[in-house]
């Protein structure tokens, strides 16, 4: 009937070099690092004693954004100072998300490992080191390891949960989340492009096919729009784990 | 399931060993889905029960509930991950 046929994932996800080891992912990394650096720059410039107008009102708005539902829903009120880290976090990730959307991009940065990866491997040891910190190291670890107000014999269990949990498992969690969410959007708009394609090039005798190649390509239209929400809450979820980590690591559990 | 066996059965080899490989990483990811299937549902459910009764909180309970939802769906993505690994 259809020759359809699924590219190897190599070919969905990996891009030619555009000179040596830089192709379109690193591209479109560097790109949202220096966008994201320019609205702020741009904001901060504009005159502070006027009302704000322009590029300072979308700072502003996101700034607030992250101090009101970030920073103080979970850290609190000495958490602020940790607003332009997890702004400058927050900004990056969604713009890499965001050219997954784009037409001639047409792919997440964070649809790979790698940036995902350090970003996370950054958080981890971030919330580590404000730990030690705060805490005092030998204070932290012990409040890792023996959370208080536990049966003691409980702990023969819980302590290598715990300690594997919070050193092992939680930055490979926090990477995953985001790489696995961006590709997966990635896959589907990729499987329903390409059914669209299939069924409009359908050369057989039964041309009913051709028409219906409007179905696949609404679902793509249809996903396209999921995908702006999932690119802004895969952002917004990664940001509010690290202040959930920044959170616990400075005010242990009682 | 009688007709995928068939279907296996009169491939050779190294076929055979790839269609393997394609259907465990379908029972993978399929199987991983369900228990976060229930659980989002249940996370939400319960988020949008506690907005309705006190819409006033809904911020807080917004904000605790895409935590949860972030655990929970890890299991899936990893059922997700594993997929893309096995299969293709």
């Amino acid at each position: 009937m259809l020759a359809l046929e699924f590219p190897p994932i190599n070919e969905v996800i990996r891009w030619r070099d555009l000179f040596t080891s830089f192709n379109k992912i690193s591209l479109i990394a560097v790109l949202a690092a220096l966008i994201g650096s320019l609205i702020f720059i741009l904001a901060a410039r504009s005159d502070a004693t006027k009302s704000p107008r322009g590029v300072r009102n979308l700072a502003e708005m996101i700034v607030e954004f992250v101090e009101n539902n970030i920073v103080m829903q979970t850290i609190g009120r000495d958490g602020l100072r940790w607003t332009p880290f997890l702004t400058s976090l927050f900004i990056f990730i969604y713009l890499c998300n965001l050219p997954g959307i784009i037409p001639i991009f047409q792919m997440p940065a964070t649809a790979r490992m790698a940036i995902p990866l350090f970003l996370a491997v950054v958080v981890w040891l971030i919330y580590n080191v404000v730990g030690m910190i705060s805490q005092g190291p030998v204070h932290y670890f012990k409040g890792i390891m023996f959370p208080p107000g536990v049966p003691k014999p409980i702990y023969l269990l819980l302590t290598p949960i715990e300690l594997v949990s919070t050193i092992i498992i939680r930055p490979f969690s926090l990477a995953i989340r985001l790489f696995a969410n961006m590709l997966a959007g990635h896959m589907l708009l990729v499987t329903f492009a390409l059914l669209s394609e299939a069924l409009f090039q359908a050369t057989t005798k039964k041309f009913i096919l051709v028409p219906m190649g409007i179905l696949p390509m609404f679902m793509l239209l249809f996903l396209t729009l999921f995908e702006v929400l999932v690119g802004f809450l895969q952002a917004y979820i990664f940001t509010i784990l690290t202040s959930v980590f920044i959170a616990g690591a400075m005010h242990p559990e009682h | 399931m009688e007709a995928i066996s068939r279907l296996v059965a009169e491939l050779d080899a190294a076929d055979q060993k790839a269609a393997q490989a394609a259907i465990g990483a379908g029972f993978a990811y399929g199987l991983a889905a369900i228990g976060p299937g229930v659980g989002i549902g249940y996370v939400v459910g319960k988020a949008i029960e506690a907005m309705a009764r006190q819409p006033e909180a809904a911020g807080m309970v917004r904000t605790t509930m895409f935590l949860g939802i972030a655990f929970t769906e890890a299991l899936a993505l990893i059922g997700f991950v594993v997929f893309i690994l096995l299969g293709l």
